[in-house]
């Protein structure tokens, strides 16, 4: 690689994680929570923040949409979330998953663990396709069907995802809820263990598997992922200019076939090949109406 | 038009109007009192 197109892949990255850090200090901004140990009552609170961003974390100023669509299911007698839903549409059709890539916390978290210096595993292909499909389980099942289908003798159900499943959760709201409350840390039982557990696990295997819960478990990346292919922010690789290198296939930190995959729901938009290519051949753009035309995928 | 153009455009406006029905539903008062308050599934307790 030479020195100006290293410098080039360097400015990229540098550029993309002051844009996570600032999206994290701007959706957790509420600095007296953290140190007062309680959590931001403001009318904020009452709209979707377009990422996986806990609700119970003590800096969080806004609500998050997973968290949101499972409340409104679970509660008063409504199975559906349009407000929550709606919302995502509308990021989902303007942004896809560049919205994982860029401004989510939990993202975040996780590419700074990839960081980490250790030689990083290459799943299978065969068994990454199919733990690709996990994360949609996920939405429809922990997310859209259980809250609603299973409620009790007062007919409300419970956040499935929220209470079972969610790492962020658990990093954003638990860990400070426990350390910061002594009432809090009396009360955390069984749960807290298995949701401790489940989080330290998916951490740890994402300093291997770069962005492991993106991949295969995130419900709001799935959502997404059914807008990518349409969104407005898009991605492509141009087949006149494209040498077939690899590199873009290398830098990948979802494991994809870029020139093949790329425009599928499962790219973050995190722009590393667009960094690495030696040819300019992959390109990104915004628009509503407008598309760049030639591309291989 | 292209396939791409009429689905961002009907992905705009299925997301604004269900947007606004969620408003006129009150969602947004549903998830403001579920979120000022610890959610306490959320962090492992509840
Ligand atoms: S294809 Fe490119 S932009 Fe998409 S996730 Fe992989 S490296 Fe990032």
């Amino acid at each position: 690689m030479s020195g100006m197109h290293r410098d080039r892949v360097k400015r990229h990255d540098r550029f993309r994680l002051c844009v996570q850090l600032l999206a994290a200090a701007v959706l957790n901004g509420y600095a007296a929570g953290f140190a007062g140990g309680h959590i931001f009552t403001g009318k904020t609170k009452a709209v979707c923040v377009p990422v996986l961003n806990c609700y119970a974390c003590p800096g969080a100023l806004g609500a998050c949409p997973i968290g949101a669509m499972q409340t409104v299911a679970a509660g008063n007698g409504r199975s559906f979330s349009f407000y929550a839903l709606g919302l995502l549409m509308l990021c989902g059709t303007l942004f896809g998953r560049l919205l994982c890539g860029f401004l989510c916390p939990f993202g975040l978290v996780q590419d700074l663990l990839a960081k980490i210096p250790l030689k990083k595993l290459t799943v299978p292909h065969s068994a990454d396709r199919l733990l690709r499909y996990l994360k949609y389980a996920v939405l429809i099942i922990m997310v859209l069907l259980l809250p609603a289908a299973v409620q009790n003798a007062l007919g409300t159900g419970e956040p499935w995802f929220c209470k079972y499943l969610c790492p962020a959760g658990t990093l954003e709201g638990g860990i400070p809820a426990v350390l910061l409350n002594p009432a809090l840390r009396k009360l955390a039982g069984v749960l807290f263990t298995w949701k401790f557990a489940l989080m330290l696990a998916i951490l740890i295997l994402s300093v291997k598997i770069p962005r492991v819960f993106c991949r295969y478990l995130c419900p709001l990346g799935a959502f997404y992922a059914l807008f990518n292919r349409f969104a407005c922010f898009h991605m492509q690789v141009s087949s006149s200019k494209c040498i077939s290198c690899g590199k873009c296939t290398a830098a990948c930190p979802m494991q994809l076939d870029v020139p093949q995959e790329i425009c599928s729901g499962e790219c973050i938009r995190c722009g590393k090949c667009k960094a690495v290519c030696p040819t300019g051949a992959v390109a990104s753009d915004f628009s509503v109406l407008r598309d760049q035309t030639e591309h291989t995928s | 038009m292209k396939r791409k153009h009429i689905l961002r455009f009907f992905g705009l406006l299925c997301g604004a109007a269900l947007t606004v029905l969620g408003v006129l539903r009150g969602e947004p008062d549903t998830i403001l009192q579920k979120a000022v308050k610890l959610c306490l599934e959320c962090i492992g307790i509840g």
